[in-house]
């Protein structure tokens, strides 16, 4: 192992900032993006059900 | 024998891809988490201390996998975008239009977590460098093109449009690729060679590994993405309609 403790490990020999700055950047945006797919991802099957349903009551009206 | 073999052109309509799709993601989730999980392990527990840049070299693993990242999938873009230009297919069209969020992501990653290295190894955020200055040109290349396709309501015309930049804007990729040979820059030379490599082993499996599990990443939120791209397209077709997804 070539960490003795925890404390040494985040400290990353004094580049802690650089190195977790860069590796906790790149984490968040592999959570952000999914996220914000799906987002849209429901939005647009939001809009396909409303737009059955308007077709479905326009046809029981007729 | 016959019908055993696949008709690969059938997965060229919107309306077979988007099953396939839907059950190729989970597959690609997995396999990234995986290699992310290796790479990380490797990268941080079994690499060793660099001798010249102590533990500030682990920015490695993930600086070069996004590095490498967006310029492959602007390679695949144009590639997407090319297909769809010559051959007047939607499905490729809007594959590339799928890859230019995440390649962008990359493109932003990679200057970011260039800029984290460089400030401790070279004293500074940003130069304005070869290397560095041709990246930012690619990041911006993949919002001109994401900006240009938003841009014209038809999206057809915009597949045309976007199409055109994607493959103009290509040249820049090998200007990347070979800069630090080219021109005599203050970012360093490739760390790989196949005659011989620079670094150990160790480091080498560390940065595979995380290139295969942002790779893997890509492609999952590309598959993602072009779903939710077919959906909003074929807004009008049956077969949307009839998703189960739409109906309940």
């Amino acid at each position: 192992m070539i960490w003795n403790s925890s404390a040494e490990f985040f400290a990353m020999g004094g580049y802690g900032l650089y190195v977790w700055g860069s590796f906790g950047v790149c984490a968040l945006a592999m959570i952000v993006e999914p996220f914000l797919v799906k987002k849209r991802h429901n939005q647009i099957l939001q809009t396909l059900r409303h737009q059955v349903l308007a077709e479905k009551l326009e046809k029981e009206t007729l | 024998m016959s019908n055993r073999l696949i008709n690969w052109f059938r997965f060229a309509s919107p309306h077979n891809f988007y099953p396939l799709a839907g059950r190729m993601i989970p597959v690609f989730w997995t396999l990234s988490a995986l290699f992310g999980i290796a790479g990380l392990w490797m990268g941080f527990f079994v690499a060793p201390t660099d001798a010249q840049q102590g533990e500030g070299y682990r920015i490695i693993f993930v600086h070069v996998p996004t590095s490498w990242l967006s310029m492959f999938i602007y390679m695949v873009m144009a590639t997407w975008s090319g297909i769809g230009l010559s051959l007047n297919a939607r499905l490729s069209s809007m594959m590339a239009q799928a890859l230019a969020p995440t390649g962008a992501l990359m493109a932003f990653l990679s200057l970011w977590t260039g800029a984290f290295w460089g400030k401790p190894m070279w004293g500074t955020w940003w130069v304005w460098d070869a290397r560095l200055t041709s990246e930012l040109i690619l990041f911006f290349l993949y919002l001109g093109f994401m900006a240009l396709q938003a841009s014209i309501d038809d999206p057809r015309r915009a597949d045309k449009a976007g199409a055109i930049v994607a493959l103009v804007g290509a040249v820049n990729v090998p200007i990347i690729y070979f800069s630090v040979k080219w021109w005599n820059t203050l970012h360093q030379g490739s760390s790989i060679n196949l005659a011989k490599s620079s670094m150990a082993v160790t480091m080498l499996w560390g940065m595979l590994l995380m290139a295969l599990c942002f790779w893997m990443y890509s492609i999952a939120m590309a598959l993602t993405r072009v779903r939710t791209i077919i959906l909003e397209r074929e807004t009008h077709t049956d077969w949307v309609k009839e998703l189960p997804e739409v109906k309940t």
